[in-house]
Parts: C-alpha cells; sequence; structure tokens
C-alpha cells in the first residue's frame, strides 16, 4: 500500500513532516548544488535578526558525546536580505514550505523583523525564536519567562496577519508546560520545541572553555529523550500544533516524536555531520511506517 | 560536495604522533579537504588532501586529540564514511613562474598535493619547510622529488638550518611571484608580513558542517564574514585579519 507521509501544519499542507531546522541548513541555496531541496516537507531557514550580525568569535563548535554544543550567536544577514534575496531565490528552486526564523533582542525589533516576514511572499510560515537575550530585560531569554514569551507572542500576532506564527520555545526552563501556555493564550498558532541545551566544554590541556563564547546550545541524539518528554507534555496541554525538535537523527525518531505529539518533525544537528539526512530520512519513512503498521503519518500525530 | 565510503589501505606512524593514512576507493578526490566521519565521535573531522588519484586518498595527521588517536587505532581494511569535495583550495594559476611554498609541520601535506599540481604546470618551485626537530620531519623526499629547491629547517637544529622558515627567508631570499603557506596561524603570520609579494594562506578552524552551511566557522576578513570550510580555508594574504 502507498504510504501517506503528508500533514497538515498550521493551515499548510506539507507532503511529509521532515524539515531542517533553524541554524543547520543556512537558507538552503547553500545545500541547493547537492541534495534535492524538494524532498524536504519544509526548511526552516537560518535565524534572523533586524541588523546584520557576524555572530561570536571562534571557536564556535564543540563535540561531545551524543552531539555537539554551537554558539554560532546568531550571524545573518539581517531580515531585509533576508526577505529581498534569500527568500526569492529559494522560493524560485522550492516548491515546500519556506519557514523564516525570526529573532530580536527587543519585543520592537520581533514586531518589526515580524512585519516584514509576513509581507515577504515567499515565506510561509513564522518562527519565532524567543532564546535571544533581552536587552532591555535584563539579558534573560525572552523564552525563559511565560511572561515575557507571552509579550512578544501578542506583539507578532499583531503585526502577523496573513501567515501562521510558531513560537520555537527554549528548552532552558523549570516548566516548559508553563510557557507553551501562555504562548497559546497569547494567540501562538504553533510551537516548535526545543531550542539547544545550554551547555560546555572545557579544553583540559589549555584550562579554558573549548568554546570562544564559554558556553553554547547543546544538540544531538542525546537530548531526544528530553525533547521527546516535553513534545510529549506540551502537545497534551495545548490545542495548537506542535513541531517536534531535538536530537531527531532517524525515520524512527520522526515516527516516535509524531507518536508523542508532533504534528512536523524538524532535523537539526544531525544535518551537520550527515549534510544528505533529511534525504535520507524521509526516503526511509515507507518501510518504517510498512513496518509499524501506519498508513498515514496524519493517524499517529499524539496517539499515546 | 560526496558522501563516499572508503578502505583504510594503510594508517601508519611516519613521525612523532604522526601518521599516514592511504584510503582506498574511488578517486580522485576534489576539493582542499576531506571531512572523515570517526566513530563514535558526532561531529566528523576535517583533513587536507595530501595526495589523491585515480583509487587512493592520502592524509597526514597528527594525533592531538580523542578524534585522531581513536582514527590512528584504526586498522587496515577499516571503512570510513568520508565527505569529499570540500573547501576552496590553493590557486595554482595565481603563479606566474615561480612558486614559493612554505609550510610549517604539517601544513607541509597540502602543499605537496599544490607542488604535484604547480610541477605538472611546469612552474619553478621552491618549498621552505620547518619542523620543530627532526623526528617530525614528513615529505622531505616527495618535496626534492618536485622542487627546483628544498630548504629545512628545524627549532633545535637536528636536521636542515636552525631556526624558523622566517629565517631561512631572509638567508635564501628565494625568487617568487606568488608564495603560499599552510602551518601553524603565528608562522603563518610572520610569513605573510615578511614577504611583499602576494600570496596565500591556508587557515585552519573548528568546523560544524565542514560544507558552508552551519555558519560555525565563520572568520571576519577584510571582506567581511567568510566560512573558513567553504569561503577557505585558503585565502589571499590581503583577505586575512590576523
Amino acid at each position: 500500500m502507498v504510504k501517506d507521509l503528508s500533514v497538515q501544519l498550521g493551515g499548510l499542507r506539507l507532503k511529509n513532516p521532515v524539515i531542517p531546522a533553524s541554524g543547520t541548513f543556512g537558507f538552503g541555496l547553500e545545500l541547493a548544488g547537492d541534495l534535492d531541496l524538494n524532498v524536504m516537507g519544509g526548511i526552516s531557514l537560518k535565524g534572523t535578526t533586524r541588523e546584520a550580525r557576524y555572530g561570536n568569535p571562534v571557536p564556535r563548535i564543540a563535540d561531545c558525546t551524543g552531539g555537539m554544543i554551537n554558539s554560532v550567536g546568531l550571524q545573518n544577514p539581517g531580515i531585509d536580505v533576508l526577505v529581498n534575496e534569500k527568500v526569492p531565490a529559494l522560493r524560485k528552486i522550492y516548491g515546500g514550505a519556506i519557514i523564516a526564523n525570526i529573532s530580536g533582542f527587543s519585543v520592537d525589533e520581533y514586531r518589526e523583523n515580524c512585519a516584514k516576514a509576513d509581507a515577504c511572499e515567499g515565506i510561509d510560515l513564522i518562527e519565532v525564536n524567543v532564546s535571544c537575550p533581552n536587552v532591555h530585560g535584563g539579558g534573560l531569554a525572552f523564552g525563559t519567562s511565560a511572561r515575557s514569551a507571552a509579550q512578544v507572542t501578542a506583539a507578532v500576532k499583531e503585526v502577523c496577519h496573513s501567515k501562521p506564527v510558531f513560537i520555537k520555545l527554549s528548552p532552558n526552563v523549570t516548566d516548559i508546560v508553563e510557557i507553551a501556555r501562555a504562548c497559546e493564550d497569547a494567540g501562538a498558532d504553533g510551537l516548535t520545541l526545543v531550542n539547544t541545551f545550554l551547555a560546555m566544554r572545557i579544553d583540559m590541556v589549555r584550562r579554558k572553555p573549548v568554546l570562544a563564547n564559554t558556553m553554547g546550545g547543546f544538540s544531538g541524539p542525546a537530548i531526544f529523550p528530553i525533547a521527546l518528554r516535553m513534545v510529549y507534555q506540551v502537545a497534551h496541554a495545548c490545542h495548537i500544533p506542535v513541531m517536534g525538535c531535538g536530537g531527531v537523527s532517524s525515520a524512527r525518531d520522526v515516527v516516535e516524536m509524531m507518536m508523542a505529539g508532533a504534528t512536523a518533525v524538524q532535523v537539526g544537528a544531525e544535518n551537520l555531520r550527515n549534510p544528505f539526512a533529511c534525504p535520507e530520512i524521509i526516503e526511509t519513512l515507507p518501510s518504517v511506517m510498512e513496518e509499524l503498521h501506519i498508513d498515514s503519518l496524519k493517524d499517529i500525530i499524539a496517539c499515546i | 560536495m560526496k558522501k563516499k565510503v572508503y578502505q583504510i589501505a594503510e594508517n601508519r606512524l611516519i613521525a612523532a604522533d604522526t601518521y599516514k593514512l592511504v584510503l582506498s576507493g574511488e578517486g580522485p578526490v576534489d576539493g582542499e579537504f576531506v571531512h572523515l566521519e570517526i566513530p563514535p565521535y558526532f561531529l566528523r573531522r576535517p583533513f587536507s588532501v595530501c595526495d589523491t588519484s585515480e583509487s587512493e586518498l592520502t592524509i597526514l595527521y597528527k594525533t592531538v586529540g580523542e578524534g585522531t588517536r581513536a582514527l590512528a587505532s584504526l586498522p587496515a581494511g577499516t571503512s570510513l564514511n568520508v565527505l569529499t569535495g570540500l573547501g576552496k583550495g590553493f590557486s595554482a594559476d595565481a603563479c606566474r613562474e615561480n612558486a614559493l611554498l612554505v609550510g610549517g609541520g604539517l601544513g607541509a601535506a597540502p602543499l605537496y598535493l599544490l607542488a604535484r599540481e604547480l610541477k605538472a604546470q611546469g612552474k619553478q618551485i621552491t618549498a621552505i619547510l620547518g619542523f620543530n626537530k627532526a623526528d617530525e620531519l614528513v615529505l622531505r623526499k616527495e618535496f626534492e622529488a618536485l622542487c627546483d629547491q628544498v630548504a629545512i629547517t628545524t627549532l633545535d637544529g637536528s636536521v636542515g638550518t636552525q631556526g624558523f622558515v622566517t629565517d631561512a627567508l631572509k638567508a635564501l631570499e628565494p625568487i617568487y611571484d606568488y608564495f603560499y603557506t599552510c602551518g601553524p596561524m603565528v608562522m603563518m603570520k610572520a610569513v605573510c608580513g615578511m614577504l611583499s609579494g602576494p600570496g596565500e594562506a591556508s587557515l585552519e578552524e573548528r568546523m560544524g558542517c565542514g560544507a558552508g552551511f552551519c555558519y560555525g566557522c565563520s572568520i571576519q576578513t577584510t571582506g567581511g564574514p567568510r566560512r573558513v570550510c567553504k569561503d577557505g580555508p585558503v585565502f589571499k594574504k590581503e583577505e586575512i585579519i590576523w
């Protein structure tokens, strides 16, 4: 029997639930010559701020057991280059869902960036990264308090009239469900979870942190069970769709994430060690579905 | 970029903490470096291509961390997952007639592949290779077979002339119209500062994807941010901010 991999996400039809996660796939364009982008259900683009940013000093990458830490620091060309150059160039060669990932260091910046993304024809969905530090709020990340996460959500929803808005949550919190509920109450159309876990490594010979920025975000297969648990908790507490993200590295992980409650699934760190990870996962999904007696992926979303 | 599987044909200690890894499989590979998956480590490790033919790929590496120590323990016959076709390498065409190669330690490895290309183009080659001491010396015979002049320096004088490569540059005053350098950052900085003619240097940075899409190895250059893995690792002298 032909397997149905398609899902409905925030009013969009994705031909499959597999989406490279923001920051692990550039703007898609970087990989266009090496793999067929059009197999992807969606692509979440590199996180974008108002101004162009170089990001953090190098080294920005540390290898770990079961994953890696990054402190790229939101290197990006700025929102105007995103909407005027990157998205139009990608739209020409890619027919799936284009997801703009928006960052900001103040509520006003989120609002301004999201308004531009909402007005950009090629963008299908807006994903708001609330893991950035709030420069007016003592530097704490917006996503670490229900109040500030809701504040960002309400502000961007005021200016996003034509596109679904998903809030991408930080796992570095005591109760992710409380923050998810606050975003839902503030009008979020969906949630992406989780972002990376704050972590560090030490170069014991030099007696210095491996990363120039001392700390960074950990991702990779080691976080999969934790991310899965958070997706399960949030999907069962909220009524809006969830994109599951965190340590997904195989077609089986995609299915498990969907059973926990994810409507779509993002693949992150795995792309860095295997740039062909997403196409390989999509190709493997039908045989895993066959083995698990699944005809349509839609049937298993939040089935447990 | 291509994902390929190679078999280890040879993985042998050739100098102090220095191994020669010969992989057999489809060749010759394009690009400046390859990205090797070394189980159980999560991220791949980048290595400059030292030599490549129809059926082989040669890499020289030093055991500097857990990943390279794990690589050193792998026996012949082991299959390795390799990403090939990565990085922008040296531009042999930039040299009109006389090439100057300045290598430090294992920086000699990618310069060897370049020397082969320059030789094939009929260019005159001077190579200055620096090492800490005699037991770290690599590729001497190979360079001597290709180059018109080869000078070896060691810090302790145990082989060649004693001192840095910059001392040899001062002493020899080689004729060149383009130079190429690869080695420790301090050495390349000194070489680029000393040589008034045009040239380029191969940089090194901790990498994530190795293929230009994670932006983990971006450095500031005079032309703005550049990815060492994709826009480099070879950069023109005037682009580099030391």
